[in-house]
């Protein structure tokens, strides 16, 4: 599985998408930090990219990974080698690049403006780590995807709309319900349908961070109660990491059986 | 002859009595507070030497003053009030007061000063106690210079740090209050200056009045209190350089005006906190260079506020810039600098050229249903937010600041 992910790693490299990916990032970085030099603020304007940019790029690239090296999946098919190890090699080849792009891509201009030396050092991580979470979670649903049709087109679409169901949609239907129920007590739901969307619940999770939490205070310490907590730190990474869990899976289950 | 040595006699009589200082130490003559008083006439003065004495319910009714040798300890023992004062003229400085009695029917105090005038409380270490300075029915007297603590908890078994009740033309200045109930709290108290003081980690209000008019307050600073600073039914009060941070919580405001009329706000700072200003019935108000930074709501309109004139402040990094839930009534914002503005000036003249809206569709969406606050900072948000700033449907459309600033206000 190593060589395969070395391979699909090292392919990606020399197509210079990866560098592509790093190098934005990098702009991105020194660019915002340029334009206010403060670190904080320009971490607030960071998550607002982070949690919108990542997820789609994570699902274009996992798709059009997928579907591009198609015929080098059939020559790997043809040897004997297991179809998970195949897959999840790919799978982690393409989530590692990208998520390696991000976190150095951001991590070396802030390095460079003296992140060690401010305070902002484990706002700033916690947002590298969901962004790479993020990266990992939409790269795989976008693999679960692709397997499941053979027709790129309806691959490309499905995967879009899944972005932008979760990063729109959801949000949309999230609201107008919480509005139509507003006579009922809504904590319990807030809390609950913001923590099964991965894209609400790290942002929640870095706004939490960034001490917005003022915020949420308003509204019943019911957010920061659970989101504040170990318990509740520990329950909501466990879910982002089920969510990267769940559909690798999928694909090893899916890939077993796809008649190729 | 005889008339003159009657004179002399008469002054030397005189400025012996009131030259006469009683000194209270472990080894003097005189060992307790207590006894000094006793002993002491109009014009004397008490001086404390450093020691510990426990000693309460001192009661002066005598015009003297009180000074302590490098703060002298006077331990209440939980017991009671430490010094309750009913006299004019009188002088007090310098001693350290600790442990004042609990009680939940009794107002116990450090201080109680009531009915007097013309006095000076200064200098003073007040930690442990109930209500640290209470004053009532008094005028023309001046708290400075004073620290306040205690170690309070819970708000009901919680005293005030400076309480003032039915005052006139008083001072209240350069004191430092943390971990009361209220800091500072005025009830019916008139022509009344504070300034500079800081208040702090207090359990309810930094800063707390009712039914007081006329007062000034200004370079005062309020910081990490319970529930911020709660002003109400008030008229002519004038309130500018303070400093509101950090007050963060479920019902936290950096200042709250209820029921308040023709006040001044002028180059004050919030900061931090979850309401900069939470407004409510309150009329004729102007908010002039003001800067809010980094709060939840900058400003929170309730019901019926009207004529409330918002212009040149800054308004830096809100979550939101306004909420609010009622007709216009006459309120303006008018020249104000906004971070989110996105408008262009292309005059010139540091006046942007289209009309800046600071409530936002989301702002009204969570004033209805406060759980949606989970949504804050969520693209789907930023797109409604959006649509609604294009062509205006929920939110009040003649609400606008017509000559956004370009640039911060000095």
């Amino acid at each position: 599985m190593l060589k395969i992910l070395k391979y699909s790693f090292y392919d990606l490299m020399r197509s210079r998408w990866s560098y592509v990916y790093f190098f934005f990032y990098l702009i991105l970085g020194f660019v915002l930090l340029f334009l206010n030099n403060d670190v904080s603020k320009a971490i607030i304007t960071i998550m607002n990219i982070i949690l919108v940019l990542t997820p789609l790029i994570g699902t274009i690239f996992g798709v059009m990974y997928y579907y591009d090296s198609r015929e080098f999946t059939e020559l790997l098919l043809a040897q004997p080698l297991k179809r998970s190890t195949i897959f999840m090699g790919q799978y982690f080849g393409v989530a590692i690049s990208l998520a390696l792009s991000l976190v150095l891509g951001l991590g070396i201009p802030f390095a460079a403006y003296g992140l060690f030396q401010s305070s902002e050092i484990w706002n700033f991580s916690s947002l590298l780590v969901t962004g790479a979470f993020l990266t990992f979670i939409f790269v795989a649903l976008s693999y679960n995807l692709a397997l499941s049709y053979e027709n790129k087109i309806k691959g490309f679409g499905f995967a879009i709309l899944m972005w932008l169901f979760f990063a729109v949609i959801y949000d949309g239907i999230f609201l107008i319900l919480m509005m139509s129920f507003n006579d009922y007590p809504l904590d319990k739901m807030a809390l609950i349908g913001s923590s099964l969307n991965p894209i609400d619940l790290s942002r929640i999770l870095i706004i939490l961070k960034l001490d917005i939490s003022a915020l949420l205070g308003y509204t019943g310490a019911v957010f920061k109660n659970f989101f504040g907590t170990m318990s509740g730190m520990v329950t909501s990474f466990g879910l982002l990491v089920a969510w990267v869990v769940f559909p690798i899976w999928r694909i090893v289950g899916k890939s077993r059986k796809k008649d190729f | 002859m005889k008339k003159y040595l009657s004179i002399i006699s008469l002054m030397v009589f005189t400025l012996a009595v009131s030259a006469k200082q009683i000194v209270v130490c472990s080894s003097c003559s005189v060992k307790s507070i207590q006894k000094a008083i006793d002993l002491s006439t109009k014009g004397d003065e008490i001086l404390i030497k450093e020691g510990i004495y426990k000693e309460h319910d001192l009661v002066i009714t005598k015009q003297i003053s009180i000074k302590g040798e490098n703060h002298p300890t006077i331990d209440g023992e939980l017991l009671g009030t430490v010094f309750s004062i009913k006299t004019d003229s009188f002088l007090m400085s310098g001693l350290k007061i600790i442990n004042v009695g609990h009680s939940y029917t009794k107002d116990f105090a450090a201080v109680l000063v009531s009915k007097s005038k013309d006095f000076t409380i200064s200098d003073m270490i007040l930690e442990k106690v109930f209500f640290g300075f209470l004053i009532e029915k008094s005028k023309k007297g001046i708290i400075e210079n004073n620290f306040v603590s205690s170690e309070n908890t819970d708000e009901a078994g919680a005293g005030n740090g400076i309480h003032m009740w039915h005052c006139f033309d008083m001072t209240v200045r350069n004191n430092e209050v943390h971990n009361m109930r209220d800091g500072i709290y005025f009830e019916f108290v008139k022509r009344t200056v504070i300034y500079d003081n800081h208040s702090y980690h207090n359990i309810r209000y930094g800063l707390h009045f009712m039914f007081s008019n006329n007062n000034e307050y200004y370079r005062n600073k309020f910081e990490n209190n319970g529930a911020g600073v709660a002003v109400m039914f008030s008229k002519f009060i004038k309130m500018r350089d303070n400093k509101f941070i950090l007050n963060w919580g479920t019902a936290s405001y950096g200042l709250l005006l209820k029921e308040i009329y023709d006040a001044e706000i002028h180059n004050n700072t919030f900061s931090d906190n979850t309401i900069g200003i939470n407004i409510e019935g309150s009329t004729r108000i102007n908010y002039s260079h003001n800067t809010f930074k980094s709060n939840g709501w900058a400003i929170k309109v309730r019901g019926a506020c009207y004529k409330n004139n918002f212009s040149e402040n800054n308004f830096i990094q809100n979550a939101f810039d306004i909420a609010y839930n009622s007709k216009l009534n006459g309120n303006r914002f008018d020249k104000n600098y906004w971070t989110e503005y996105t408008g262009y000036d292309l005059d010139k003249d540091g006046v942007g050229d289209i009309p800046y809206r600071p409530v936002k569709l989301f702002s009204y969406v969570v004033n209805q249903t406060p759980e949606t606050i989970v949504l804050l900072r969520s693209l789907f948000v930023d797109i409604i937010n959006f649509s609604e700033k294009i062509s205006p449907v929920f939110t009040p459309d003649d609400l606008m600041d017509n000559a956004p600033s370009m640039f911060m206000i000095e």
